[in-house]
């Protein structure tokens, strides 16, 4: 295929830049946008593989007594699916993203160190295949998701697994703060002329402050990684009671970086539904200083709220009011957002796009996640719920009904962008349907199953009507919500090859990347927009005839 | 095996009840906030959705007082909620003071130990109390990090290696109460069930007197022999029987081991029969258990289930 561009022509698919040609190009990238493209395909990659091992967990669990796995195996199986969604899939999804837009919404050609965003892929990518490879070594890791000491340590934890944990997200967790520091930098020193800090658009401006939290959260992880290599390889005790060392340290340490991480997790997924509501509401975001500060707020309290995990430990009394409080605290930047969303749509005249709906739905499920998010913080409450199935629910309605539908509204919404194609509204609405549907199914029953006693990471439960029951419905649905999680897959392989040729702003949407052609050429633009508010397109699409042809020549738009 | 129902809303002790209310008062606010805010968006959804020849919608960017009102509400409510914590932390664990635990609890990977003081008894995988009276728990561990949950008695508390904890339960029903360990502890978390007996004070005074006295042994032919490959085999190196040279503290006591309702932490129900069939495969019923397979013959795991159970 020709260069398009020579022939004067514009490329409607990734295939049609020859810069993109062949898979050494992709190996080979330093253009943010590659880059962006790999991190997303490989957190969607280990998305099906963390669902596969969903699916699993939700056969053995169907009924009581079943015999599906034995526990060994259940638990190696849970521990690399919390793993896997968390550091491969979540993170490395929401990196994809920022990495990709947020030089084209700040009007940069690439980002401040193109080199060390492909290392951050890299040693993410590296990291990842350590952690699976643990398999074929002896036996993957099966401490969960935050791996408490002492279980971890060499006495009770034999095979090599949690070596291979700890190694592999230290690997990833370095990657994670060379991406972070990349990102500020690129936010602080990139920005096109005319874009103050003021006029970010909010996805780069939650991204900036969640690299914030990744500089400064991840290495307490990486630090109690190093700790609990040193005590199983080396014979040191930093963790085990009977030689001095603390059980409680390790809990200090990984929720330090822990609920942060949660917040890592949950801002940039606030930053897609900030761009996809307003745009399909065609309404300007209703409180854009109130959001940008309040993500400010969230980021200074997220450190301060770690011990809420910790409630059930036997701590004193002092340190759990501060902590209560403090959680508490939190609970009210991050539940007001939701009315700001809603003020968005209010009075506006709202598209029901795939993305908008996507958005919709994140808005009640988050709501719902919050809402059993607070009943933690009642500390008594915590006392008899707290590692329960309803934190499981809890967790799911936080990452799943509020993350992941956040990140799906931003796949469709951005998907023409990336690749210049459509993906089909039709598939589109019928995954959406079955997510919600098979999601709730799935999760909500599990808020009754904690209530009635049911423990998380239990390979089987007793024979207890109604246990039996809502496990059994909570499978059912399950397997409808995996099939929603499998049909994007299907639906991107469609559309690449068949879908609508998308143009430069299918949604008509106001920030930057909108004003490049779909797929954006290597260098991003031919020329940056003026930029003279917070929504640059809207300003040209409203401006007088005269203005508007001279910030188009300017613009080098070409339709 | 008939199950007792467990609940956090079904509580059986003022501790329990403490939660339960507490619960409720946040599940409330909870549903009015969640129905508010469904509404809200349902609503919008409805009434705003694109309508052919719509006009440009007014580009409302924010109104401060709105804002300022929609944070002070919601902040409002949590100091609410936050100080009907702090109230009903102190109904539920308050803080111990000098008081002497009225019995400790360590947990084991994958089963529950209990130590009573005075006279000093040791019981294992079922807990004995005293119906009406407000007992402190020490909870603590011999391994790794484990949890004591009962849900109808009360709050849970971990159990950690080094960092002991404490737990209030006054227990206000006669009966049987169910519980689990509920912090992930290896490979058999999910089969380390909590068994808590309420009994009247005079009949929890006997048992507690029973508990403190050795066993004594079977006289039955089976029972004897039993007895004799009890001590000829491995058993007593992880297995304590008061009165016997078997000190073993790796696996349960099992001095008064035919008075208790269930096996291996609630996994089978204690009978000749099925004591027998644990004691030929353990590991088939709790695949990971530190339990080994002794190599025994049927007829060996049937005498020594007749000395086990004729224990008295
Ligand atoms: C290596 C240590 C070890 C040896 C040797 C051992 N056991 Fe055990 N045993 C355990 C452990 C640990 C448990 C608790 C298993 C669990 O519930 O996780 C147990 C549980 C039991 C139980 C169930 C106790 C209860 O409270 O429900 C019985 C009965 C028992 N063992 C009998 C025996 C007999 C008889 C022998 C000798 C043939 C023996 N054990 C040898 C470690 C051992
Ligand atoms: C098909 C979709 C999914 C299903 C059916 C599912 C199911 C489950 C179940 C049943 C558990 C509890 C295991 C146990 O405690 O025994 C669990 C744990 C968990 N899930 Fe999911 N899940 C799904 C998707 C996700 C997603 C998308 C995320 C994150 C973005 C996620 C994050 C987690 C985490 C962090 C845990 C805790 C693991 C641990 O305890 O160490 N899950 N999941
Ligand atoms: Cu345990």
């Amino acid at each position: 295929m020709s260069d398009p561009r020579a022939t004067g022509g514009v490329a409607t698919s990734l295939a049609q830049i020859p810069e993109y040609r062949g898979l050494l190009s992709w190996l080979s990238s330093i253009d943010h946008k590659q880059i962006g493209i790999l991190y997303i395909a490989s957190a969607v990659l280990f998305l099906l593989v963390g669902v596969a091992e969903a699916v699993l967990m939700r056969i053995q669990l169907m009924w009581p007594g079943n015999h599906f796995m034995s526990p060994g195996t259940y638990n190696q199986i849970f521990t690399m699916h919390g793993t896997t969604m968390v550091f491969l899939m979540a993170m490395p999804l929401l990196f994809g993203f920022s990495v990709y837009l947020v030089p084209l919404m700040i009007g940069a050609r690439d980002m401040a160190f193109p080199r060390l965003n492909a290392a951050g892929y890299w040693l993410y990518l590296f990291g990842a295949l350590m952690l699976y490879f643990s398999f074929m070594a002896g036996g993957a890791p099966a401490a969960g998701w935050f791996s408490y000491a002492p279980l971890t340590e060499g006495g009770y934890s034999f095979g090599p697994g949690i070596d291979y944990w700890a190694l592999s997200l230290l690997v990833m967790g370095a990657g994670s703060v060379a991406t972070a520091i990349n990102l500020v930098v690129t936010v602080l020193t990139l920005r096109t002329p005319g874009m103050s800090l003021r006029r970010l658009p909010l996805f780069v401006w939650m991204t900036f402050v969640n690299s914030f939290l990744v500089i400064l959260a991840l290495p307490a992880l990486n630090a109690a990684l190093v700790m609990i290599l040193a005590d199983r390889q080396l014979n040191t005790h930093f963790f085990a009671p009977e030689h001095g060392g603390s059980a409680l340290l390790w809990q200090n340490y990984f929720w330090v970086f822990g609920h942060p991480e949660v917040y890592i997790l949950v801002l940039p997924a606030f930053g897609v539904i900030s761009e996809v509501i307003p745009v399909f509401s065609r309404k300007v975001i209703y409180g854009y200083g109130f959001l940008a500060s309040s993500t400010v707020a969230i980021a200074f309290l997220s450190f301060g709220v770690w011990v809420h995990h910790m409630f059930a430990t036997g701590l004193s009394f002092a340190a759990l009011y501060v902590f209560a409080a403090s959680s508490m605290l939190i609970a009210v930047p991050t539940g007001i957002k939701i009315f700001n969303w809603i003020a968005t749509m209010w009075g506006g005249s709202i598209r029901f796009t795939t993305a908008m709906m996507f958005a919709t739905a994140f808005l009640i499920q988050f709501t719902a996640g919050g809402l059993s998010g607070v009943t933690f913080a009642a500390i008594p409450i915590d006392w008899q719920l707290t590692d329960s199935y309803f934190v499981v629910a809890h967790i799911h309605y936080v990452l799943l009904g509020g993350t992941l539908f956040g990140m799906f509204a931003g796949i469709y919404y951005w998907f023409p962008k990336i690749t210049g194609r459509l993906l089909s509204e039709r598939l589109g609405r019928l995954q959406f349907w079955l997510l919600v549907i098979g999601f709730n199914g799935t999760f909500a029953g599990m808020h009754v199953l904690g209530v009635l006693g049911m423990p998380r990471r239990a390979y089987t439960y007793p024979d207890r009507p109604p246990l039996g029951l809502l496990h059994l419905i909570s499978s059912s649905f399950a397997i409808l919500l995996a099939l929603g999680l499998v049909l994007l897959v299907v639906n991107v392989i469609v559309s690449l090859r068949r879908g609508a040729v998308a143009g430069d702003d299918p949604w008509g949407g106001w920030t930057l990347e909108w004003a490049t052609t779909s797929p954006p050429p290597p260098d991003n633009f031919e020329r940056v927009p003026p930029v003279r508010s917070r929504r640059p397109l809207w300003d040209l699409a409203h401006a007088p005839p005269a203005v508007r042809d001279a910030g188009r020549a300017e613009g080098g738009g070409h339709d | 095996m008939q199950m007792p129902h467990t609940s956090v809303l079904d509580p059986h002790s003022p501790q329990a009840q403490s939660i339960a209310r507490l619960f409720y008062i946040d599940l409330s606010i909870a549903a009015v906030i969640f129905l508010l805010v469904t509404g809200l968006v349902a609503f919008a959804a409805w009434r705003f959705r694109a309508r052919p020849g719509d006009p440009e919608p007014y580009q409302e960017s924010g109104v401060r007082w709105l804002e300022a009102l929609w944070t002070a509400i919601p902040s409002l409510i949590l100091l609410v909620l936050l100080v009907l914590t702090a109230k009903t932390m102190l109904e539920v664990n308050p803080p111990v003071g000098k008081r002497k635990p009225d019995v400790t609890v360590v947990a084991h990977q994958w089963w529950w130990e209990y130590r009573y003081g005075d006279p000093a008894a040791v019981a294992a995988n079922e807990l004995h109390m005293p119906l009406g009276e407000n007992w402190l728990l020490l909870i603590s561990s011999a391994d790794v990090i484990h949890d004591f949950w009962v849900p109808d008695l009360g709050a849970k508390m971990d159990a950690i290696p080094g960092h002991p904890g404490y737990l209030w339960i006054q227990p206000r029903q006669a009966g049987t109460f169910l519980g689990t360990c509920a912090e992930y502890c290896g490979t058999d978390h999910a089969t380390m069930g909590i068994r808590v007996v309420v009994e009247s004070p005079a009949d929890f005074a006997a048992w507690r007197q029973h508990q403190a006295r050795a066993p004594v042994p079977p006289s039955d032919a089976a029972g004897i022999r039993g007895g004799r490959l009890f001590a000829a085999r491995t058993c007593r190196n992880c297995h304590s029987i008061a009165g016997t040279d078997a000190h073993g503290r790796v696996g349960p006591d099992l001095g008064h081991l035919g008075e208790r309702a269930t096996l291996a932490a609630g996994v089978l129900t204690n009978t000749p029969d099925q004591l027998r069939r644990w004691l030929l495969d353990p590991q088939h019923f709790k695949p990971g258990c530190h339990m080994p397979d002794a190599g025994l013959t049927d007829a060996e795991a049937r005498d020594l289930a007749s000395y086990l159970e004729g224990l008295r």
